[in-house]
């Protein structure tokens, strides 16, 4: 699903920094022209790196990564820390609230590099 | 039907139930209760447990409120004196008159004393409502020996009541042998050793002539044979006797002996007049126990409505634990009756060394059985009374059901053989059928069976059976009893914890590849990680538990509504200096933090955002903090009270106690918080009773009162062990923390996990003091690593770079969060409200 990073341009707004900066199975979170963006590291899946809008919609606050990743019925989700609402990783659907959304973002690995950009992911509705 | 004038008086066991039903059954009725007591019904069959530690507020049964939601009006403190049966009205002592249509009589019963000189003297009391227990209470404080006259049921529970309260106890009987109306001789023989070997001296033969002042105590009491004993107080207890003088100056019919007649529907001889409960006397007999009462009652309710059942007598077999002594006895047990006027057959299994008599009654041709005696061990009981209760054929060998069980055979009866019309519950006559109904109507447990049916809520005899029957229904139903952790582990907390420890397992990834499927998620994660810290006490940080920590674990602070957070030292007992404090005062100051004093005897303070976490600990832990794991299912507290060093009243240091015990058990994981305090007398200012464990001094140690909970759900602690020396106490506290961490659910708190404990508080006991299972080694050595491992995470956490990277707010920027906002209240912070902030950030 994890469409391949467009080709980059310098205007790009993006986020590059070394894989280290990461934990395994762990959230962190970064900022691109002031937009904050979880990014969840799962090196045992593929793809291992997924990018959501920090914001929890539900809990009203900044703190989507320091959730709780995992699945529910195979799918990726990170448990928002407020009141445990799940969101997807793939899609930010939150699957207690089918009103509810959490923008996306493309994320890639090359080689050691983590690339987050500001484009929206796209993913089948 | 129209609307009736009820007037139901007295407000006993059995009043209550006919007026709650009745309210809640049919609104359309005017009801008006009148109760002699000062207060509301409470459960009088536990009446004794408030010498073992129950507040007498825990038998209500009911409230005024109660009955004012339910549109019931209720009097209290005000007996009635007078039925008018021409106006159809009652007057009470104070003159008040209620009109009735009908009325009901549940005036109950009072204890017989009998006409012995002296026996009017101070000392001499009587046991059956709430107030008798003060007195009994207040002359037990002053005095030494105490006397029970009366070696009958009631006679023998008030024996372990005045043992309770630490008097030398004496029971004085007037017939050869205890428990005379339940027991046979043999079984009676057998009761009367165990009871001596208790301490429990026992008198029996013996009529008393008269009492009189004592020379080294206050009473004397003389008896028939010549000789005497000296006791400080003598309750009797030697049978009941129906309170039936209403009903005597109405000139309504009374039994010879006393008793208000009644017929099948409980009506007396004026059928507007209605008699229930232990002043009733139907068939020549008064019933003494609740559940025929409740059946009288049921028979009387249904007088106003359109399906009218009747009372047709009722079973008194019974099941007790009298000083801890398993006695049973079911129909007729002395096996006199004839049988189709032949001898019935009778079997004994009698084992001196064990303590245990069982004897059955059977038919003359083996087929039924009639009655049966147990002393020693009931466990039969239930199976016994379901054949007797249901008239149901007996095995072939009869003698097998009281032999001792060749270990792996089957139970003879279960829930499943059982026939649909078997009574289940015989408090609240609650059938296999109603239970196989609710069952089919969605019930998935045996607590909401519990809630449907009201089955298991009287005596609490029935639970076991009650259990078996839903747990074959559901089994049989294909409903898996599903304690599952989540849908990543098919085990419940307790199995994984064993597998885990079994194992040797270390990580996450390893237990859910040999044990789960999945990746995990935020139950299972945050439970393996309590497991994996409760049973290694690896840094919680570490890089392979991060992930499973909760936000509040993984930051080691608890997360607020704006995602800031608060940081809660530890101040173990609350004591603290004035050094210390002003190293709070300055961070707070310093970092902007909003400051509080908690619930739990230390300061919180607010409002510190994750980047600037390692800072201000830094700052506390050089001062000397440690982390107060506000956030970790773990201790948090032992709060103490100022105790002997300073207060007039203390009689041991709790201060000191309170801080050994936070010192000693901070750090450890568990399936839910943990709480406790430590008070320094018997006034209790630490609220140690509504702790997870609570500690009261006494004259000649500690108590230490388990399993409470203040919160959602308050419970009132149980008082495990008494005078307890210091060493004795925390060797308690360790085996009671590590067998609950072991054996408790997911966030079960200490409360909980006590009440679905099978065996509840004796169990434990058994289990901790005991050593009933031979693991108290075992649960002291793990509790002797987790100490010995113990690390402040905090201190941890800034010693090592790698781990502070965490605390970054933006892994590529120093900026902060721009959502968090804060205004000023009050001299200090706190997050802004949505407008508020909103107004904000578009000024700035
Ligand atoms: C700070 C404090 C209130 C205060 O301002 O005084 C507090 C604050 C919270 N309590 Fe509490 N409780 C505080 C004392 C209490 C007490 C009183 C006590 O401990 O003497 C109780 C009742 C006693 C008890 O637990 O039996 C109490 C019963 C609860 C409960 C209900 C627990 C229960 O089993 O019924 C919860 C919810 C839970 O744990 O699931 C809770 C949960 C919470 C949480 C963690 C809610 C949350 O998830 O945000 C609060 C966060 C604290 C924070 O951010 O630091 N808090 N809480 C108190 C901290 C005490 C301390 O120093 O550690
Ligand atoms: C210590 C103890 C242990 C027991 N253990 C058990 C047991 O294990 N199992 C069991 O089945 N039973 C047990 N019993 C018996 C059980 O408590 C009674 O069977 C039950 O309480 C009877 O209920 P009742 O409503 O008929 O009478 P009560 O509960 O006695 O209530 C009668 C009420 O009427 C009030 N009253 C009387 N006269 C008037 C008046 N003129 N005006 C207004 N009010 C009046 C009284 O003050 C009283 O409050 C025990 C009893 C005691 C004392
Ligand atoms: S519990 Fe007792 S010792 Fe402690 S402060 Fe209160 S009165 Fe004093
Ligand atoms: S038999 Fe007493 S509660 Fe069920």
């Amino acid at each position: 699903m994890n469409s391949a990073p467009r080709p980059r341009s310098s205007s790009d707004p993006i986020a590059i920094f070394s894989l280290s900066e990461l934990q395994e199975d762990s959230g962190a979170c970064v900022l691109i022209n002031d937009v904050q963006i979880a990014v969840f590291y799962l090196p045992k899946e593929t793809p291992p790196l997924y990018a959501l809008h920090n914001w929890d919609p539900l809990g009203k606050a900044n703190v989507l990564y320091r959730g709780i990743v995992g699945d529910i019925n195979g799918e990726l989700v990170v448990a928002s820390p407020l009141y445990k609402q799940h969101y997807s990783l793939g899609t930010g659907r939150c699957l207690e609230d089918e009103a509810t959304r959490v923008p996306t973002y493309e994320i890639s690995l090359e080689g050691d590099s983590v690339i987050v950009t500001l484009n929206p992911r796209r993913h089948a509705a | 039907m129209t609307t009736k004038k009820i007037v139901v008086v007295g407000n006993g066991m059995v009043g209550h139930y006919y007026v709650d039903k009745l309210a809640t059954h049919s609104a359309r009725h005017e009801i008006t209760v009148l109760g002699a007591e000062p207060r509301p019904a409470y459960d009088r069959v536990h009446l004794s447990e408030v010498f073992s530690g129950k507040n007498p507020e825990d038998l209500a049964l009911t409230t005024r409120e109660h009955y004012k939601e339910i549109g019931v009006k209720a009097h209290f403190g005000d007996a009635v004196a007078k039925i008018d049966r021409e106006k159809k009205e009652v007057i009470t002592d104070l003159g008040r008159r209620f009109p009735y249509d009908k009325l009901v009589l549940a005036t109950g019963s009072y204890p017989f004393v009998p006409p012995v000189p002296g026996s009017e003297l101070p000392g001499c009391l009587t046991y059956r409502t709430i107030d008798d227990l003060g007195e009994i209470k207040a002359h037990a404080q002053t005095g030494k020996v105490g006397v029970v006259v009366g070696g009958g049921l009631l006679g023998l529970e008030c024996a372990n009541a005045l043992k309770n309260l630490g008097l030398q106890t004496h029971v004085v009987e007037f017939a050869p042998g205890l428990m005379g109306v339940q027991l046979d001789n043999g079984g009676s023989t057998m009761l009367r050793a165990m009871i001596e070997e208790l301490d429990v001296s026992v008198h029996t033969s013996k009529a008393t002539q008269k009492i009189v002042p004592g020379k080294d105590r206050k009473l004397r009491m003389e008896f028939a044979d010549g000789t005497s004993l000296e006791t400080d107080l003598i309750v009797f207890s030697a049978g009941i006797r129906p309170n039936d003088q209403l009903a005597k100056q109405a000139d309504l019919e009374v039994g010879e002996r006393g008793g208000i007649t009644i017929d099948y529907h409980c009506r007396t001889s004026d059928s507007d007049i209605f008699a229930i409960g232990e002043c009733a006397l139907f068939g020549g007999r008064i019933f003494g126990l609740v559940a025929p009462g409740y059946r009288m009652a049921d028979a009387a309710l249904s007088q106003l409505t359109d399906a009218p059942v009747s009372f047709q007598g009722a079973d008194m077999s019974t099941k007790l634990k009298l000083l801890g002594i398993d006695v049973g006895s079911i129909g007729d047990s002395h096996g006199k009756a004839l049988h189709n006027g032949q001898a019935c057959a009778s079997f004994l299994y009698s084992n001196d060394r064990e303590r245990v008599y069982k004897k059955i009654v059977v038919s003359p041709d083996g087929k039924k059985l009639l009655g049966a005696v147990l002393v020693g061990d009931c466990s039969d009981y239930d199976t016994l009374l379901q054949f007797f209760l249901n008239d149901m054929d007996l095995p072939g060998n009869p003698e097998s059901i009281i032999l001792p069980a060749d270990s792996g055979a089957e139970p003879l009866l279960s829930g499943m053989t059982l026939p649909m019309s078997a009574t289940i519950c015989s408090c609240l006559n609650v059938t296999k059928g109603a239970i196989v109904g609710a069952i089919e109507g969605g019930c998935c447990s045996v607590a909401d069976v519990k809630s449907v049916t009201k089955a298991s809520t009287g005596c609490g005899g029935c639970a076991a059976l009650l259990k078996s029957t839903v747990d074959t229904e559901l089994a049989a139903r294909g409903v898996e009893i599903n304690n599952h952790l989540c849908e990543h582990f098919a085990y419940s907390r307790q199995e994984l914890f064993y597998l885990v420890k079994v194992g040797s397992l270390k990580s996450f990834v390893d237990i859910l590849d040999k044990h789960g499927k999945g990746r995990g998620c935020e139950v299972c994660k945050p439970t393996v990680a309590s497991i994996l810290a409760s049973l290694w006490n690896d840094y919680v940080l570490k890089k392979e538990h991060v992930g499973l920590q909760d936000t509040n674990d993984n930051f080691l602070a608890n997360m607020q509504k704006d995602g800031t957070y608060s940081i809660v030292p530890r101040i173990p007992g609350g004591e603290i200096t004035a050094e210390k404090l002003i190293v709070i005062g300055e961070v707070a100051k310093k970092y902007q933090l909003y400051t509080k004093i908690t619930g739990g005897q230390r300061i919180d303070l607010f409002g510190a955002r994750v980047n600037q976490l390692p800072d201000i600990w830094s700052e506390l832990v050089a001062a000397g903090f440690e982390t107060g794991h506000a956030y970790g299912k773990a201790l948090r507290t032992v709060k103490s009270c100022v105790g002997n060093s300073w207060c007039r009243y203390g009689v041991q240091d709790s201060v000191s106690m309170a801080i050994l015990i936070e010192n000693r058990y901070k750090g450890i994981r568990s399936p839910h918080k943990l709480k406790s305090a430590v008070s320094g007398c018997t006034r209790e200012c630490a609220e140690a009773q509504s702790k997870d464990f609570g500690v009261i001094a006494t004259e000649n140690g500690w108590n230490l009162y388990v399993c409470g909970n203040g919160g959602m759900k308050p419970r009132h602690a149980d008082l495990f062990a008494t005078d307890l020396d210091d060493e004795t106490l925390i060797r308690y506290i360790d085996r009671f923390l590590m067998f609950y961490i072991r054996t408790a659910d997911r966030l079960q708190r200490t409360s909980v996990w006590m009440n679905n404990l099978e065996g509840g508080l004796d169990y434990l006991r058994e289990v901790v003091i005991e050593d009933k299972l031979g693991i108290a080694e075992d649960l002291e050595s793990q509790m002797a690593l987790l100490l010995n491992t113990y690390q402040c995470e905090w201190k941890t956490t800034i010693e090592d770079p790698e781990k502070l990277k965490r605390f970054r707010q933006f892994v590529n920027s120093d900026k902060e969060d721009t959502n968090v906002v804060f205004v000023q209240e009050r001299g200090q912070v706190r997050p802004a409200k949505e407008t508020e902030r909103e107004a904000l950030l578009t000024i700035s």
